[in-house]
């Protein structure tokens, strides 16, 4: 079986990327992205969490989790394509470091 | 009796009439003369026949009301008008040296431009004076005191062009607020312990309420009150505006010395004298205060050199003597010599300017001389004037101010009286001075122009009057009983009398040996100077009051109580400065803000554990 301390330090190089990303892209889309990767080192997270804490394959609470977060990140995602799209039309670029109009 | 009261009610009326006519109007000299001239006439007639009709009367009050003022509540003040024999003197003096003096500023005021706004100040100034003595409240009174005060400065101040006269003007304003501040305290103070402002009934409710024994609110406010007299009659120690107050026109000076202005302390203390008579400790003040006053001018009338300032300071003496009169208790007699005063000093004043209306506004006694042969009127008027001031026997200051001293002898203060003396002595010795200089001896200059028909015929009206007006108003002394005196040894009888020729002869001797205006020792000349100062009370407030004042705003002149609100302000626009860099609208510093918070949230979370 793996060490947990492996998957702990997947999950946080994945998160650390996904950081990273958000921090250093300029793209909208690239950041999303990012985002995505994040969420799945945090729900890599939660099923070593469930693996860890049982004796048995019975316990899947980290799988069920791992789901929810699926669905929450493909509607979140849905809804932020949708978004960068419409912004896309309007501005032809999706550079944020010139989409800052909301401080004004 | 209602016809009278009619009359009464003219008498304020007519002079500020006239004033609200000639404001709105724009008539020709001649209709302005007539208009001033005559409305002040008019009241001098009006008074005249309420003397003849009253002279033998004693004891007779007569009421008139203009209207309601102020009605709230309990506090009710109406512009009601009193004439008791006090106010039938001062109103016939009022209206009486006030005509003369109208009359005489036609010609003396003839080249002027602004002809019509003298005119219009002049009856203003008469009209509250007459408020002011005919009040039957105190807030009247206030009210009259006050008009008194603005129009004292629009005259002092009134060739405006002139920065030295706006000081002027500026100080006598100053000065007389300071006592008029005391004075309204003491309304305040009055009314909340005897609830009425009605002169008469504040005397008779005063001793009902306060006694002898128990008189520690009653002497707060008559010393009060007092302050507000010590102001407007150039009392110690606010008396130093007056001589200032000599910057505007010379009619104006006889109008302020004599007539209105500084005789309305006198008589605030008079009409008030059954409540002052509450508190002995106050009326000693006031004869103290008098006392040292009349040192004060005498000496300082001494050594002047400009001759109105010789006038002006002889006037805060001769007020000193009514003060001191006051102060024993014999407000009849003070009363006497204020109308005596009013006579002789106007006459003075209006001599004066006619002499200086002659030779071109020049002031300086030492430049003129041996003026009697081409001035004949304005020598006689002068020495009349000087004679009287001297209280040389049978003039009209004779007969007042040795009432004054038989009084003071009668009170039983001693002291008092030989200052009193020496006073007179002093007196006597400057206005003998005045005299010998201005009209003997060397001629200087040459006068090119004469008096006027109208400038003489006042002047020889007050002559008259100067000489022959020491008759006691019998009314006065009715209402003020004088005291007794009977004990009068032979030298406090006969000193006064023989002392004005004494110094009137020492003053020939050194005039003769043409010593006037030299000096030789040091010493002396450290004494005259600190006494043509007027004892240098013009430098001691100026380093006691105005340059400390000066020092704080100077401290303050940034407002030290807002420094706290403006550090609270600059406080909190750094603190916006710094935090508005955050909110630079860049999403990625957004994020680094929040990552960078996360990890120092974790890192701090985790070494508290570490160190459980």
């Amino acid at each position: 079986m793996i060490p947990v301390s492996w998957i702990l330090f997947l999950s946080l190089s994945l998160f650390s990327i996904g950081i990273f990303g958000v921090l250093a892209r300029r793209n909208l889309l690239f950041i999303l992205i990012s985002l995505e990767l994040m969420l799945n080192a945090v729900v890599i997270l939660f099923i070593a969490g469930s693996r860890y804490h049982s004796s048995s394959i019975a316990n899947s609470d980290g799988q069920i989790m791992y789901l929810l977060v699926l669905t929450l990140a493909a509607s979140e995602i849905a809804v932020g394509l949708s978004l960068v799209i419409s912004m896309y039309r309007q501005h032809h670029h999706l550079d944020i470091d010139k989409l800052n109009k909301l401080r004004d | 009796m209602t016809n009278y009261s009619n009359l009464l009610s003219l008498i304020p009326l007519l002079p500020i009439l006239s004033a609200v006519i000639l404001l709105f109007s724009n008539p020709s000299r001649l209709w302005v003369s007539i208009l001033a001239v005559g409305s002040i006439t008019s009241v001098a007639l009006i008074s005249s026949f309420l003397n003849y009709v009253y002279w033998q009367q004693t004891d007779f009050i007569l009421k008139a009301s203009l209207g309601n003022w102020i009605s709230i509540a309990e506090l009710s003040i109406s512009f009601g008008l009193y004439l008791d024999s006090l106010s039938l003197v001062m109103i016939t003096i009022i209206s009486g040296v006030g005509a003369l003096i109208h009359l005489y500023s036609t010609g003396f005021m003839s080249q002027d431009k602004s002809f019509k706004r003298y005119f219009i100040y002049l009856n203003l100034f008469v009209s509250a004076m007459l408020f002011l003595v005919l009040a039957d409240n105190l807030l009247l009174l206030y009210l009259g005191w006050e008009g008194v005060g603005l129009c004292s400065y629009l005259l002092i101040g009134f060739w405006y062009q002139d920065k030295n006269n706006n000081l002027a003007a500026n100080k006598a304003f100053l000065m007389t607020r300071i006592g008029d501040t005391a004075m309204a305290i003491g309304l305040f103070l009055l009314f909340t312990h005897l609830g009425t402002l009605d002169i008469q009934e504040i005397q008779v409710k005063a001793h009902t309420v306060w006694s002898l024994s128990d008189n520690t609110i009653a002497s707060i406010c008559c010393l009060l009150l007092l302050g507000g007299a010590v102001g407007k009659s150039a009392q110690f120690p606010l008396q130093n505006w007056l001589p200032d107050a000599m910057a505007g026109p010379t009619p104006v000076s006889a109008l302020i010395h004599a007539a209105t202005m500084v005789t309305a302390g006198i008589y605030l203390i008079a009409r008030n004298s059954q409540l002052f008579q509450l508190a002995p400790d106050v009326l000693y003040v006031i004869a103290l205060i008098g006392t040292f006053t009349l040192l004060l001018g005498a000496s300082a009338a001494m050594v002047q050199s400009d001759l109105k300032r010789i006038l002006a300071y002889s006037t805060i003496s001769q007020l000193g003597y009514m003060f001191l009169a006051l102060g024993v208790g014999a407000s009849a007699s003070a009363v006497f010599h204020l109308m005596t005063h009013a006579f002789f000093k106007a006459l003075l004043f209006l001599s004066a300017g006619a002499l200086i209306y002659s030779l071109h506004h020049e002031h300086n006694i030492f430049k003129m001389g041996g003026l009697f042969k081409k001035l004949p009127v304005v020598t006689v008027s002068f020495a009349i004037g000087c004679s009287a001031l001297a209280s040389l026997p049978f003039t009209s200051g004779f007969f007042s101010k040795e009432l004054i001293l038989e009084q003071v002898v009668a009170s039983g203060h001693i002291t008092l009286w030989w200052a009193a003396v020496l006073g007179a002595f002093i007196t006597a010795f400057y206005s003998a001075r005045l005299f010998f200089i201005v009209f003997l001896g060397q001629a200087q200059l040459s006068p090119d122009t004469t008096p006027t028909k109208s400038m003489s015929l006042a002047l020889i009206i007050l002559c008259l009057f100067s000489l022959l007006g020491g008759v006691q108003p019998s009314g006065l002394i009715s209402l003020m009983p004088p005291l007794h005196a009977d004990n009068l040894t032979n030298l406090q009888h006969w000193l006064p009398i023989i002392l004005p020729f004494i110094a009137i002869s020492f003053a020939w001797w050194i005039f003769k040996k043409s010593q006037f205006g030299r000096t030789h020792t040091s010493l002396l000349q450290g004494i005259h100077q600190l006494l043509k100062s007027g004892w240098a009370f013009d430098h001691i407030y100026q380093t006691i009051f105005i340059q400390p004042f000066k020092y704080l705003c100077q401290l303050n002149q940034y407002d030290v109580i807002d420094l706290f609100y403006r550090f609270i302000e600059k406080v909190s626009c750094i603190l916006n400065n710094t935090f508005s860099q955050f909110q630079n609208g860049q999403l990625r510093s957004y994020n680094a803000s929040l990552v960078i918070f996360c990890i120092l949230a974790f890192a701090w979370f985790i070494s508290g554990e570490l160190i459980k």
